[in-house]
């Protein structure tokens, strides 16, 4: 599943992100393979989405979450 | 003299390295909770122990260096140029407590460029409150650098930094890790191809122009020639570079930092599920927005009427009190007059400025941000495009450098067009005054005024004529550009009172002394102007309105009146209005205000100031400006001439068209052509005219 599909409070591993669709910034604010990320809000039509990847607290368009693969935790 | 030693300031955004310039050099440069304050190196002195001074540079947050935006490719450049005259002799990275781990990335890349360089870690106040504790030591150790554990808050911390810096030598130029196993076949290639150069600065350089498209780096020109992957493959590689950095961060962090979850509060949480929830977080905007509105008005009667009073008894006592002669009509009439014109909006000013700072300082506009950006992206703008227009309340001018963190460009010139339909501070003065005269003064629903909905409604118009033109250009202006957007989220802060009191009282200076200077000028101007004339019209008044009216039996004062009125008829200026009030009259405003209305293309603050010395010319009356105002009358249709018609008109006029030159340089430089500013002037008046022509057309 992608980021995009995650529901607000679910958290997940980052499992793949696509280097071609994301841009390097992203990466370096934390969104690499392994991370842990945490949809923290959502706005209406679940985009922006707001997350807290790896302890950092940033919000991303939905067209770009699509792009991060992941893998629920199970809790 | 000791030789200065430049210090730049580097580090992610909204770490406070800002909050650390102005610690070390006094200054008071703007701070606020959202990242992208500081777009423009700034730049200050430090004295430092034993007589040395430091050149101190503070520059706009970045979250490494590989530039995705303008701002961020200000320190970029800066890095790569060994003989620009700031090229630091150290580095001072500035990082955040709570987000150490991101901010070392940049950290690590800093060292590779083998500056001299020290680490801060400020913040340190929040650590107990986030049960954070760090080995220092073990981090300076593993780091190889120095590290100052701050807080620019508490004032804690900088005189260590003070003496770190002094001890610059002492510090260690070598990398903390080493990036270039990612691919060590290319890069040992590179190495022999260039063995003068760095090759973490070859590896910047070849890489940089995949991220951020074209920059005019003359330094390292073969460097052509190996570009010998595709981008792709340099994409994945910088991937796996940064991958490599936080593989080290983790693994340092895991032993120098310890966090403990138990202790850690957190109030973020609380207040997000509120504020940036899908109904509650918009009502909530909505109902800050209308009390600023109303606060601007309720709250700042008393000082504005205290003030206008004021100026009016100065100017009577000037006259009264000073010999007669040109020199006192000059002094009452045209400077007081127009000065008391701008004075009289400090506390309305203030009052903008002080909800904006606190907006910022609390880290509430990234919530606005987040909340707004998928209704500004139906418009071909950003979320990040709300910064700039809510500031572009205040002033169009800081708000068009906002726009230099969106990344992408065609949102950012959409926004940087727009932004000046934002009712800025300078029309504020123009509004209030003609509200004043034509908007009735009971409350809707026995609470709110009339007057400040008007005045909401004016902004809301403002706010709409951007975001359609927004929408309009969207979709003619058909060049692609990489959209993508990334906003961080900063923790919830307590305003700091002094950061909120420091920006209100610099940026309302700002505002008086810029417009005042433009003011005093024009004043003294139209004074001139409307104090002499031509020929025997002018010259002759006195006896030509005396025969004219022999007559009719005019007491002495009524006498006087015409005998000004007809020297002001006749003055240059006069004349001048006489001759572009026929594109005005349709409008619904008479030859004086179609001087005012000239004159405020310099700013239109202007606009208060003018009417104000045009009116005070030739009167004797102690008054003040709004009731001289009250007092005109329409020359045709008789009757009050700022009526509801050429009040609106003159409003709607006021909110779209573009009369301000400062902003038009301003957008001069950010789009680096006078095309765009000229498109701005031309389209924005035009339309301002129309507007106003069909308003009171209708309304009449
Ligand atoms: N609690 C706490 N807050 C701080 C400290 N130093 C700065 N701040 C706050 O952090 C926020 C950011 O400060 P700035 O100095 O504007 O940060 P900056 O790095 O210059 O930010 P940009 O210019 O946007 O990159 C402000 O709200 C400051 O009040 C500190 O020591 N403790
Ligand atoms: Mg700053």
């Amino acid at each position: 599943m992608t980021l995009a599909d995650l529901k607000r409070g679910q958290q997940g591993i980052i499992t793949d992100v696509s280097s071609i669709h994301i841009p390097l910034k992203l990466l370096e604010m934390g969104c690499l393979p392994g991370n842990l990320v945490e949809l923290v809000q959502v706005a209406p039509f679940a985009d922006p989405m707001y997350l807290n990847i790896n302890g950092s607290h940033l919000a991303i368009r939905k067209e770009t979450a699509i792009h991060i693969l992941i893998e629920t935790t199970n809790e | 003299m000791s030789k200065q030693i430049n210090v730049a300031l580097i580090g992610n955004p909204n770490t406070g390295k800002t909050s650390v310039f102005n610690a070390l050099t006094g200054l008071n440069q703007k701070v606020g909770n959202y990242p992208g304050i500081t777009v423009e190196k700034k730049e200050g002195i430090c004295k430092l122990p034993r007589g040395v001074k430091a050149h101190i540079i503070d520059l706009p947050g970045t979250y490494s260096l590989n530039a995705s935006s303008l701002d961020e490719n200000v320190v970029i450049e800066l890095l790569l140029n060994k003989n620009d005259k700031d090229y630091p002799d150290v580095a001072v990275v500035v990082s955040d407590v709570e987000n150490l781990k991101r901010n070392l990335l940049l950290f690590t890349q800093i060292k590779d460029l083998q500056i001299p360089t020290i680490l801060v870690i400020n913040m340190s106040d929040r650590m107990a409150y986030k049960g954070i504790s760090l080995d220092i030591e073990y981090l300076e150790k593993e780091l190889n650098t120095k590290i100052a554990l701050i807080s620019t808050r508490k004032n804690k911390g900088i005189q260590e930094l003070k003496e770190l810096i002094t001890h610059y030598k002492e510090l260690s130029s070598e990398p903390c890790l080493n990036a270039s196993t990612i691919d060590k076949s290319y890069f040992d290639n590179l190495r022999k191809a260039f063995p003068n150069q760095l090759l973490y600065k070859l590896w910047l350089v070849i890489t940089q122009d995949v991220n951020f498209g074209k920059t005019d780096r003359k330094t390292i020109e073969a460097v052509e020639d190996f570009k010998t992957k595709s981008n792709a493959d340099l994409k994945r590689l910088q991937q796996k570079e940064t991958i490599k950095r936080y593989q080290f961060i983790n693994e340092t962090l895991k032993k120098g930092q310890t966090i403990d979850l138990n202790s850690a509060k957190d109030l973020r949480i609380k207040l997000d599920r509120i504020l940036t929830h899908k109904v509650w977080g918009y009502l909530i905007f909505g109902v800050i927005l209308l009390l600023i509105f109303q606060a601007i008005y309720d709250w700042s009667s008393v000082p504005m009427d205290f003030i206008d009073s004021s100026f009016a008894s100065l100017s009577e006592w000037t006259k009264n009190t000073l010999p007669e002669g040109a020199f006192t009509n000059l002094l009452a009439e045209g400077i007081i007059s127009g000065l008391g014109g701008i004075v009289i909006f400090i506390p309305q000013i203030a009052f903008l400025f002080l909800f904006i700072s606190i907006l910022e300082e609390s880290g509430y506009m990234s919530r606005v941000v987040f909340l707004m950006d998928r209704i500004m992206r139906r418009f071909g703008l950003s979320g990040k495009s709300v910064v700039p227009l809510i500031s572009g309340t205040a002033c169009a001018i800081p708000a068009i450098m906002a726009t230099r963190n969106i990344e992408s460009w065609k949102e950012r010139l959409i926004t940087i067009l727009v932004t000046p339909f934002t009712t800025c501070s300078a029309r504020l003065p123009v509004y209030l005054i003609i509200i004043a005269l034509v908007i009735p003064e009971g409350r809707f629903l026995g609470f709110i005024s009339y007057q400040a909905l008007t005045l909401m409604l004016l902004y809301l118009i403002g706010f709409g004529a951007a975001v359609g033109s927004a929408w309009i250009l969207n979709k003619i202006m058909n060049f692609k550009s990489k959209s993508f957007f990334v906003v961080e989220m900063p923790n919830y802060k307590l305003p700091l009172f002094k950061n909120v009191a420091l920006t209100v009282i610099e940026k309302t200076k700002a505002f008086v002394f810029g417009a005042g200077k433009i003011i005093l000028a024009i004043s003294i101007i139209l004074w001139f102007l409307a104090s002499y004339g031509p020929g025997d019209n002018f010259n002759k008044a006195e006896s030509i309105v005396t025969e004219k009216f022999a007559s009719e039996n005019l007491s002495e004062d009524e006498l006087h009146q015409k005998i000004e009125s007809h020297k002001l008829e006749h003055s240059f200026i006069g004349i001048a209005g006489h001759a572009i009030e026929p594109a005005i009259r349709p409008l619904g405003y008479d030859w004086k205000i179609g001087i005012a209305i000239v004159s405020s293309f310099a700013a239109r603050e202007v606009f208060v100031g003018t009417l104000a010395t045009i009116y005070s010319v030739g009167s004797d009356e102690e008054e003040t400006i709004k009731n001289r105002m009250a007092g005109e009358v329409n020359p045709i249709l008789g009757g009050p001439l700022f009526n509801f018609a050429s009040g609106i008109s003159l409003l709607l006029f006021y909110a779209f068209a573009m009369q301000c030159m400062s902003t038009l340089a301003i957008v001069k430089k950010e789009t680096n052509s006078w095309k765009w500013p000229m498109y701005q002037l031309v389209i924005m008046s035009a339309f301002a005219y129309i507007v106003a022509l069909v308003a009171y057309q209708i309304l009449i």
